[in-house]
This record gives structure tokens, C-alpha cells and sequence, in this order.
């Protein structure tokens, strides 16, 4: 912790005193807070942006313009009987929204949501005398936390189901931990594009070494396609359309949270959304570079937390966009999108950029270690054209011998 | 670029009209023959136009009308025939709306007004008895405190079935007959309809010329 540059909030250098655990606090609450408000926004959002699309006019009666129908719902929620299905596993029952809630938020905790960046004060702002990141927590192993949480929510999800003791649930959440265990791996193979460019996997470090400007973002110099990988894997793991095979209405009911109601089934709806807020706000740091962005007019300190919720709403209205046009994926298609396009294809990224680095570390001709790279990589793609046509030949011969 | 035409779809719907009506605040007109709540004409003098012939409660495939007739008082008669209806009441848990009273209803003294927005709270309230049913002294259908009346819902009523059926008058049997007896005007014949017979008849009927269409009932 000692060496400001180098990870870690600088809030900690003198010593954890009340004053440094109250600012933690603070920052924690307005965490919460902010995300909390964006779900409430992103649920109403969500649905008059589809109601739109589908030249309806949404909710319009709780407030201005249906504004408050999201609290509305939770009141609601709130009274409603809380009912527990007699076969249900009762301690893992009440356990699995909170598993889907916690990671949800702890997952924002690590996104940067403001500071100038690239500048003496690299992305830190002075609060009562105290130099803090505008971000809840920066531990060193940012991006493998970001992993760790995801990798929890599938429990959630998983167990909602298992514990129902109900056939819908429980196929609704094989469904949903086959489908994010699978996109986990694209996912996280994405990701390490970027960290291998950025060499740290803190989230302050990687905002930090987009902020040169435009062409510092990662999605340009990881060459987009870890960024288009990042973002299909990341609305599969959400369970979002056109990926929400999870809660087939049509199939499964409800999916996993079929047998919940209540606030209990309000958490999972909760979380829902902040995933899909937290999800955002991940591309936004490791592709678009967070907060960065020219200050405009007024005071400078306003401008990066203005930029960040500019990119951050883009990405939430792209959501919404995919929802109301796409339909549902065929589960088949989904596996085969998963480990046959998107898994090779980030990690033959994955080793492109990872040979160049290296060549670029060596002194090595880039030119020849590209070409290199891209070869074996296209040796690689007809490999597994090849493997999957025999596969497939293989087994329209099976089937004719049955 | 087939794979993006979707997403330029959805995009461009969103500047579209909408094509949903916020319903309580703004009531769309209704169709010309709904059949809504019912209504007890009066004859152009006050006297009642039920006589008590039980023919609508006969029809009625539901069961929901029940009807008493009585002998009408020789002093102060209610209806102008020998008897009248005593006890007269609808049961709106179960009138599907058919108009086949109407239909049967050798008077025309029961017809139907457009109203459907109307709601109980209990069973006794939704038995409307002849208090309710009806007409004022102007021929209006009354507006109960827990009905929701936009102002077409009592103009033409009924017009559609008088159009088919014969209403006593054996000459005009199978053609089209037109009365103003009430709701506010004379409907015009609809396409394929017989034009100047109905119009010929309501005026023979009410002996009126243009200005039929303004009062209800008149000249006998």
C-alpha cells in the first residue's frame, strides 16, 4: 500500500484513523445510493423504452411520467405474503437472493465513477482533507474480484432454483448455470486482453492507462474484439435478451425465482437490474475508458463523473434496444455461439495480443510475430471447422443407424 | 445488412404515434350499435310503453330479466294498453347484452342505451328495478351516480333493432322501420338499407318532417 502509484487508494497512506473509516462509510452509502436510484431508474427506463419501441405508452400513472412505479412495485412487494414451498430447502431458500443481490453491488464498488484521470491528481479528489479514488474500494486484484463476484452470482441463481423444490426452477437454473459457466469463460478470457495491455489488474490502473484520450481506450487498442466478445458474454451472464433462457416465460414460468415472491423475489428482480447497471459500468472501465473525457465548461471535477454516466446510460439504453429486437436464443445455438465462437475467438485474440507484447518487450520484428499469430490462428479456426463438421457428419450417421 | 434491419425497426417505432388511449381520461367514441345498459321508454305523454306481455324474460337466454304485469288502474292508468309491467328488473350480474328483449318487445318500451361503464359493489345494486330503468320525463335515460355516461351513449338507442324488427306495425313487416321515439334524432339508413322508406316511415309514424331529428317523440 505504501507506493502511491501503485495501486491503492491513497486515502490509507496515513494510517487508518475515525476520519478515513467515516469516508469509507460515506462512500459506501453513496455507492449503495447510486445504485439503488439507477435501478429505480433503470427498471422504469427499461420499461417506457420498450413500451416505446412498441408504440405504447408504459407506465404513466405513479408520478411524473410513471416515475415512481418502480417504488410503487416495491411497496407492493414489500406487503405481499411471503410464501415458501413446503419442499423447499428453507436456509438456502432465504439465502440465495442475498447471494444475487451482495455481488451485484460489490461488483459496482470497484468501478471508478469519477476524478480526473491523466492529470497530477490521477483520478483522486480531496474530501475533507483526505486524498481518495471516486471509486468504494481499489484492491489490487480488481478485475479477478469482478470474476470472483460473477462467478457467485451463478450460486445465487443456481441455488434459488435447487432449493425450490419444483421442477421449473430447477431446470431454470441448470439452464442459467450451464449458460453463465460457459459465457464465464469468454467472459474472463476478454478480459485478461485487457489486463495484459494495462499489466494491472486494479480498475483505477486500467482507467488510468486509458485516459490519454480517445484512441487511449482500450477498445481500440485491444482491437475491439475482446470488447464485442466482453459485451455478448457479459448479456449472457446478465440473462438478458435475446440470452434469457434462464426465464423462458413461455418454457419455465419464471425461471429460477418461479416459487418466490415477496421482498424475496423483489431482491432477484433488484438484482437483475443492478447487474445489468454494474455490467455497464465494468465496459464503460475496462473498453471506454470510465470517467475519461475532455472537461467541457464549469468546474473540471464534475465533468469525468458526467462522461462516465453519459457512457454508462448508452450501454443501459443498448440493453434495452437488444430486448425489445432481438428474439430468444435456441438453447443449442446458445452452447455453440458460446464454445464455438466466442471462447476461440478471444483467446486466438488473446494470443495475437499476447504476441505482440511480447515482441514488443523483445525487440522482436511485429510485423513477422503478427503474421505468425494470425496464421496459426487461422490453422487453429480450420481445425475446429474441420472438428465440428465431423462431429456433426458423425452424428447425422448415428442417427441414421437408429 | 440483414442482421441490423431489427434494430432499426425498433429504433424507428420509437418516434412513432401510440396507439394506446389512457382510458378513463380520454373515452373513445363507441360503436354505433353497442349494447349497453338498458332503458324503459315512455311514451310521449308519460305513460309507460311496457305492458307487462313477460316476452323479453321469455327470451332471454341468460334469465336475468323478471317481470310482473299487472291490470292497470282504471283511474290513473300507467300504461295506455289493459295492463302494465308491475315489477320490471334486469340482473346485470348476468344480462350478456344480446338485445334479444329488445327484439321481443312488442312496444319498443325496452331498448338499450350504450352504457357498459358501470359497477357494483354488491348484488342488490346490480338488479336495476324499473326505478332505475326507467326513462325521465324528457325520455333521457337517467344517469345514476355509479354509471360513467358519455353524452352518445343515450342517441340512437337501439336504432339497429328497431331496423330489423317489425315492432308490431304488420304493413312494415320485414322492412326497415325507423322511430324517434327516442334518442334525440333519426338515424339515417345505413348502406343497403331501404332509404326513403325509412325515413317515410319514421315520419309516417311520428307525422314530422326535418325536425324529427331534433326533439324526441312529438305529434301523435
Amino acid at each position: 500500500m505504501g507506493d502511491p502509484l501503485q495501486g491503492g487508494d491513497p486515502i490509507f497512506i496515513g494510517g487508518i484513523d475515525f476520519g478515513v473509516v467515516a469516508l469509507v462509510v460515506l462512500k459506501v452509502l453513496i455507492g449503495f445510493t447510486f445504485v439503488m436510484v439507477g435501478v429505480i431508474f433503470m427498471i422504469w427506463f427499461e420499461r417506457k423504452l420498450i413500451a416505446d419501441m412498441q408504440n405504447r405508452i408504459g407506465p404513466n400513472r405513479a408520478g411524473k411520467w410513471g416515475l415512481l412505479q418502480t417504488l410503487a412495485d416495491g411497496i407492493k412487494l414489500i406487503f405481499k405474503e411471503d410464501l415458501m414451498p413446503n419442499k423447499a430447502d428453507r436456509l438456502v431458500f432465504r439465502l440465495a437472493p442475498y447471494l444475487t443481490v451482495a455481488p451485484a453491488f460489490l461488483t459496482f464498488t470497484i468501478v471508478p465513477i469519477g476524478g480526473l484521470f491523466g492529470t497530477g491528481e490521477n483520478g483522486t479528489i480531496e474530501v475533507f482533507g483526505y486524498r481518495t479514488f471516486v471509486q468504494v474500494a481499489d484492491p489490487p486484484i480488481g478485475v479477478l474480484f469482478l470474476l470472483a463476484m460473477s462467478s457467485v452470482a451463478v450460486y445465487g441463481v443456481m441455488l434459488a432454483g435447487w432449493s425450490s423444490g419444483s421442477k421449473y426452477p430447477l431446470l431454470g437454473s441448470v439452464r442459467a448455470s450451464a449458460q453463465m459457466v460457459s459465457y464465464e469463460a469468454a467472459l474472463g478470457l476478454s478480459v485478461v486482453a485487457v489486463v495484459l495491455l494495462t499489466g494491472s489488474l486494479s480498475t483505477h490502473d486500467i482507467v488510468s492507462a486509458q485516459s490519454g484520450g480517445f484512441a487511449d481506450w482500450n477498445i481500440w487498442r485491444t482491437g475491439v474484439v475482446p470488447f464485442l466478445v466482453f459485451c455478448i458474454a457479459a448479456t449472457a451472464e446478465l440473462n438478458r435478451p435475446p440470452f434469457d433462457l434462464v426465464e423462458a416465460e413461455q418454457e419455465l414460468v419464471g425461471g429460477f425465482h418461479t416459487e418466490y415472491s415477496s421482498m424475496r423475489f423483489g431482491m432477484f428482480y433488484l438484482a437483475e437490474f443492478m447487474n445489468t447497471i454494474t455490467m455497464s459500468a465494468i465496459i464503460v472501465t475496462l473498453f471506454l475508458g470510465g470517467p475519461d473525457g475532455p472537461s467541457l465548461f464549469g468546474p473540471d471535477i464534475i465533468w469525468p463523473t458526467i462522461w462516465f454516466m453519459g457512457k454508462l446510460f448508452i450501454f443501459l439504453f443498448t440493453f434495452v434496444w437488444l430486448r425489445a429486437t432481438l428474439p430468444r436464443f435456441r438453447y443449442d445455438q446458445l452452447m455453440d455461439l458460446g464454445w464455438k465462437r466466442l471462447i476461440p475467438l478471444s483467446l486466438a485474440w488473446l494470443l495475437v495480443i499476447g504476441a505482440i507484447r511480447i515482441a514488443d518487450d523483445e525487440g522482436w520484428n511485429v510485423a513477422l510475430v503478427i503474421g505468425i499469430s494470425l496464421a496459426s490462428c487461422v490453422v487453429g479456426a480450420l481445425a475446429l471447422v474441420g472438428a465440428s463438421r465431423a462431429g456433426r457428419i458423425r452424428r447425422r450417421a448415428e442417427e441414421a443407424l437408429r | 445488412m440483414g442482421y441490423f434491419e431489427g434494430f432499426r425497426i425498433t429504433f424507428k417505432e420509437m418516434f412513432k404515434p401510440r396507439v394506446t388511449t389512457s382510458y378513463p381520461e380520454e373515452l373513445r367514441p363507441k360503436p354505433e350499435r353497442a349494447h349497453g345498459r338498458h332503458v324503459l321508454n315512455r311514451h310521449e305523454d308519460g305513460m309507460e310503453k311496457c305492458i307487462g306481455c313477460e316476452l323479453c324474460a321469455g327470451v332471454c337466454p341468460a334469465r336475468c330479466i323478471y317481470v310482473r304485469g299487472a291490470d292497470n288502474p282504471t283511474d290513473a292508468p300507467i300504461s295506455p294498453g289493459e295492463r302494465y309491467g308491475f315489477v320490471y328488473e334486469i340482473n346485470y350480474l348476468r344480462c350478456i347484452h344480446c338485445d334479444l328483449c329488445v327484439e321481443a318487445c312488442p312496444t319498443e318500451a325496452i331498448t338499450e342505451s350504450k352504457l357498459f361503464e358501470f359497477s357494483f359493489t354488491n348484488r342488490a345494486d346490480a338488479i336495476y328495478t324499473k326505478r332505475e330503468l326507467l326513462v325521465g320525463d324528457d325520455g333521457r335515460p337517467q344517469r345514476l351516480p355509479w354509471e360513467l355516461w358519455s353524452d352518445d351513449d343515450e342517441a340512437n338507442t337501439s336504432a339497429w333493432v328497431r331496423a330489423t324488427a317489425s315492432s308490431g306495425r304488420a304493413d312494415y313487416e320485414g322492412r326497415v322501420g325507423w322511430s324517434a321515439e327516442l334518442g334525440y334524432g333519426i338515424r339515417a339508413p345505413e348502406v343497403g338499407q331501404a332509404g326513403e322508406d325509412a325515413v317515410a316511415t319514421a315520419d309516417d309514424r311520428h307525422g314530422h318532417g326535418d325536425d324529427v331529428g331534433h326533439g324526441h317523440g312529438g305529434g301523435h
